[in-house]
């Protein structure tokens, strides 16, 4: 029995104002998969996952999140933003910031129940934070932060996690560290990623999506110095990483 | 001072004045956090002004100005709210439109009503101590909107003052929600103009909250502290303008920026002492 495909994407193709972003797209991402989405900027990496969060619509194609369009079933999914979209003295608790997650599986009106602060409880265990959820946002690290926002996205329980350049800036040991958690998350979900950072996720994926407009799909074993230059236009230095 | 609360005991338009500055400096505790850590300052300055378009229309054709005040603050906070929502490019231009028409308008009808308009200035400026004790009441009652919405709505503004993204992601009806808010900062302003006046709305929707956003973690806790110190501001102006007969609106103003001022300096030395006498040592993660 071949595992049930949680995200479909078919022919899609968008454009903005005119100007093509994504040219027919055709991508099927199967449950417990861990799959990166690499490209260089500009390459539609973000417009793609708009697309399967529902933000954006397609220009033309379809696209399908556990068999119903996204903006039905989006809430199965736990994201993690490239950017964070708040102001970062933002006054807010770790805490308040991971409760976030479950505004839509919660009463609509006052606050937050126990067993909304059981699940935030129980992400922010899962990913070590625990001990920052009395600290203001602000006051957090780099990699400190990283961690809570995976908290938030853990919170919804969700089956699928997509995290958007999660390690764009954090020191390497940190990324590592983020990296074989996310590992270990891979064991019950489905993990997409997007990174610019070829190398050092082939290592951890088991497929690689290349993007630049269009979409070439590779086993990550099969990436190579070849496939890099076709893919960037230029000679990219592949930097090996030694993980112990 | 002591005059003032001997004045306080005998005369009930100081208690009503007294009243009501309580009552506003609760409004905006409520709603000013809200203003502050979204950063819509300029916004809710665009409903104050255009507001006097509402109060002069209603003037002019004969029934309540807080009523004309109320319906234009609304309607501009949904105009405002919309374009911002569809059109964010032009949100700029349109607040400064808005504020500009507003006044605009209202000068036009204050200047067309027949008899003599002392209502003008009171409009600008504030006159907290002709308040009456129906005025106090709609108060009161815009008070009571504001908490109760707040709390029942709390986890969603929270939300979508935060990471509107994120908030739509969680199902949360981001437009609805962020509407919602401009309506309850639209009531904030008409509830503060009784007492300061529209041009003067500003200052005290984010003076209080500006200063306890410096001292607390969480929105739920700058709210607290700044009714407390938006109750404090209007009691303290009023009572300081008493004496020397001054118009208690501006001396609330000005008791509240120079509040804001003294604290701004005392978190600067507090924050220079820490780094050069650390009590706890470095976090290195």
């Amino acid at each position: 029995m071949t595992p049930e495909s949680v995200i479909q994407l078919e022919h899609v193709n968008f454009s903005y104002s005119g100007q093509p972003v994504l040219i027919d797209i055709n991508l099927d991402i199967k449950k417990g998969e861990f799959i990166g989405v690499v490209g260089p900027n500009a390459g539609g990496k973000s417009t793609l996952l708009k697309l399967i969060l529902g933000l954006l619509k397609p220009t033309s194609g379809r696209v399908t999140v556990l068999g119903d369009r996204p903006v039905v079933t989006r809430r199965h999914i736990g994201y993690v933003p490239q950017y964070p979209r708040f102001a970062r003295d933002f006054p807010i608790t770790v805490e308040q910031t991971v409760l976030m997650a479950r505004l839509g599986m919660t009463k609509w009106w006052g606050g937050y129940t126990a067993a909304d602060h059981r699940a935030a409880r129980q992400a922010l265990l899962e990913t070590e934070t625990a001990d920052l959820q009395h600290r203001r946002l602000d006051s957090l690290s780099g990699g400190q932060l990283q961690r809570v926002l995976l908290s938030r996205a853990l919170a919804c329980e969700p089956e699928i996690l997509i995290l958007d350049e999660p390690t764009a800036n954090i020191d390497q040991r940190v990324e590592t560290e983020i990296y074989d958690l996310l590992k270990r998350l891979n064991e019950r979900l489905t993990i997409m990623i997007v990174s610019h950072d070829i190398a050092f996720v082939s290592a951890y994926v088991d497929r690689v999506a290349c993007l630049n407009q269009t979409l070439m799909v590779h086993h990550a074993a099969h990436i190579d110095g070849n496939l890099l230059d076709q893919l960037y236009g230029t000679h990219v230095h592949a930097v090996e990483h030694l993980h112990d | 001072m002591t005059e003032f609360y001997q004045a306080l005991l005998a005369h009930s338009f100081l208690q009503y004045a007294l009243l009501a500055g309580l009552l506003a400096g609760l409004g905006c505790g409520v709603m000013g956090s809200f203003v502050v850590v979204k950063r819509i300052g300029f916004l809710a300055g665009g409903i104050a002004h255009s507001v006097l378009g509402g109060m002069g229309a209603a003037l002019y054709y004969g029934f309540d100005p807080t009523l004309g005040a109320f319906i234009t603050a609304i309607l501009a906070a949904l105009i405002i709210g919309l374009v911002s929502f569809y059109n964010q490019e032009r949100e700029d231009t349109l607040i400064a439109a808005l504020w500009a028409v507003g006044m605009a308008v209202g000068i036009l009808y204050i200047t067309k009503t027949p008899g003599y308009n002392t209502e003008l200035m009171s409009y600008l400026f504030g006159n907290i101590l002709i308040v009456s004790p129906r005025e106090l009441w709609m108060m009161g009652l815009m008070d009571i909107i504001l908490v109760s919405m707040v709390g029942l709505f709390f986890k969603q503004f929270l939300a979508v003052s935060f990471d509107e993204e994120f908030a739509a992601l969680r199902g949360i009806n981001v437009p609805f929600f962020y509407l919602l808010l401009l309506c309850l900062v639209a009531v904030s302003v008409v509830l503060l103009i009784q007492v300061v006046g529209l041009i003067l709305v500003i200052a005290l929707l984010t003076l209080p909250a500006a200063i306890a956003g410096q001292y607390m973690r969480t929105i739920g806790g700058m709210i607290v502290l700044a009714s407390l110190l938006g109750m404090a501001f209007s009691a303290l102006g009023l009572s300081l303008s008493y004496t020397p007969d001054l118009p208690p609106g501006a001396v609330i103003i000005l008791v509240a920026a120079g509040s804001y001022l003294l604290s701004l300096l005392a978190t600067r030395l507090f924050l220079r002492f820490k780094t050069r006498f650390p009590s706890t040592p470095k976090n290195h993660s």
